[in-house]
């Protein structure tokens, strides 16, 4: 992660080769809280996927929008809006 | 194959992100979730300008970017400036035949610090001269990135860490500044508001503004859960609320012709904005209700020069 590194390991002129390489960084490790989506309920009308601040959310191949945990931060704003209510937020300890 | 747009409808929406994940924008972030929608609306054929504050800091964490389309950050003086060159460089550049012919937009982004107060002489001559570019300024109503130091763009009565609400204060003492207002005295062709929680109202102004010829400005209201103190999955509704409330109404400019792109019969009471949001925590009823009036007040004004614009 971004905190191991060094300025030896920066690109001369300090340059970034990758557009967008941010995405190796892991968000998700910032979340006290995760969102569970509920199938049954998910009427799969994206609208958690466009109001993700993180851009955590993906279309998957079911055409659900499943929460990337990688990036999801917790903020919930997915829960509160769902009109089916099809989201639940969990403390993160529990299973 | 992954599907390239998410359809509402009959509006699509790219599920491309030229805002990459893994930025460090605040836990449920408005002004994360309005770029992210202006950069959708926008697409790859764009050079963005962005001035300091928290957009720049937390998509640049140097050897990081969340940027995927062409990128400059520029200083908080400067950043109309330094688009107004961009796009005189792009053209003369087409004049001489030497860029593919491509349209590519030329865009600058600051937060309401960089735009209303310290950034306002450079775009009023970037609006003067006629560059054909879009400013958007993403509203979050204090410099947020320094820690909730007010702005010109403060609202009356909000408690920030450099105007704080005590026995002597209500916090901020003076009215927003109405930068819609000093933009459109430009009279430049297009001049809206938005609001990342009206998606695709949003998405549509930006698309409009990036396209008009001549110079655009789009002022967007970007909930901040970290300066405005509300817990983070308010984001949307406090968004809501603020149309709702008409503290913040959805409107545009074109050639001077005035609209209102949400017009509630009857307006909810801002005292339902305002208690959800810690800045606004120390109010009394009193209070509440000068707030109210100087809505009204703002809200008649504004429903005034819509009727005197021409359909
Ligand atoms: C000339 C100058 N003064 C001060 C700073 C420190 N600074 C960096 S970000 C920031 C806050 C910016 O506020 P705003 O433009 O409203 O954007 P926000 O962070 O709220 O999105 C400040 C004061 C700076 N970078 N340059
Ligand atoms: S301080 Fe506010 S605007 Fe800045 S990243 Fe945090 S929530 Fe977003
Ligand atoms: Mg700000």
């Amino acid at each position: 992660m971004a905190d191991e590194l060094t300025w030896k390991d920066l690109e001369v002129g300090n340059i970034i080769k990758e557009a967008g390489n941010a995405s190796f960084r892991e968000t998700g490790d910032w979340r006290t809280e995760k969102p569970i989506l509920d199938k049954e309920k998910c009427v799969k009308c994206a609208l958690c996927w466009i109001y993700c601040p993180d851009a955590a959310i993906k279309p998957s191949e079911e055409g659900y929008y499943e929460s990337d945990l990688y990036y999801c931060k917790g903020c919930g704003i997915c829960a509160s809006i769902c009109p089916e209510r099809a989201i639940t937020m969990i403390a993160e300890e529990e299973k | 194959m992954k599907a390239q747009a998410v359809k509402f409808g009959e509006k699509l929406v790219p599920t491309k992100e030229f805002l990459a994940e893994g930025h460090s924008f605040c836990i449920g972030c408005g002004e994360a979730l309005a770029l992210r929608l202006a950069c959708k609306a926008l697409g790859k054929d764009v050079i963005i300008a962005n001035a300091t504050g928290c957009i720049e800091i937390c998509t640049s964490p140097l050897p990081f970017t969340s940027w995927r389309v062409p990128w400059i950050h520029t200083l908080f003086e400067n950043t109309a400036a330094v688009i107004s060159g961009v796009e005189a460089g792009l053209k003369t550049l087409t004049k001489k035949n030497k860029r593919p012919v491509r349209d590519i937009k030329c865009v600058a982004i600051a937060g309401d610090g960089g735009t209303s107060d310290i950034g306002i002489q450079a775009l009023s001559g970037a609006f003067e001269r006629n560059h054909e570019f879009l400013y958007i300024c993403f509203d979050n109503e204090a410099y947020m990135n320094t820690g909730v130091q007010r702005s010109s763009a403060t609202p009356y009565g909000a408690s920030t860490t450099t105007a704080p609400a005590g026995k002597f204060s209500i916090g901020q003492i003076t009215r927003k500044k109405n930068m819609v207002a000093i933009a459109a005295a430009h009279d430049i062709p297009y001049v809206a508001t938005a609001c990342p929680s009206y998606r695709f109202d949003l998405m549509k102004k930006v698309r409009k503004g990036a396209e008009v010829k001549g110079p655009a400005y789009v002022h967007i209201l970007s909930p901040c859960p970290t300066g405005w103190r509300y817990s983070t999955e308010l984001t949307v509704k406090i968004g809501q609320l603020a149309v709702q409330t008409g503290i913040f109404p959805l409107y545009e400019i074109e050639n001077g012709r005035y609209r209102l792109n949400a017009d509630p019969p009857k307006l909810k009471p801002i005292e339902e904005y305002l208690k959800l949001q810690g800045r606004y925590r120390h109010l009394t009823g009193e209070q509440i209700e000068r707030i109210q009036e100087m809505v009204n007040e703002d809200y008649a004004k504004l429903k005034k020069k819509v009727a005197a614009s021409p359909m």
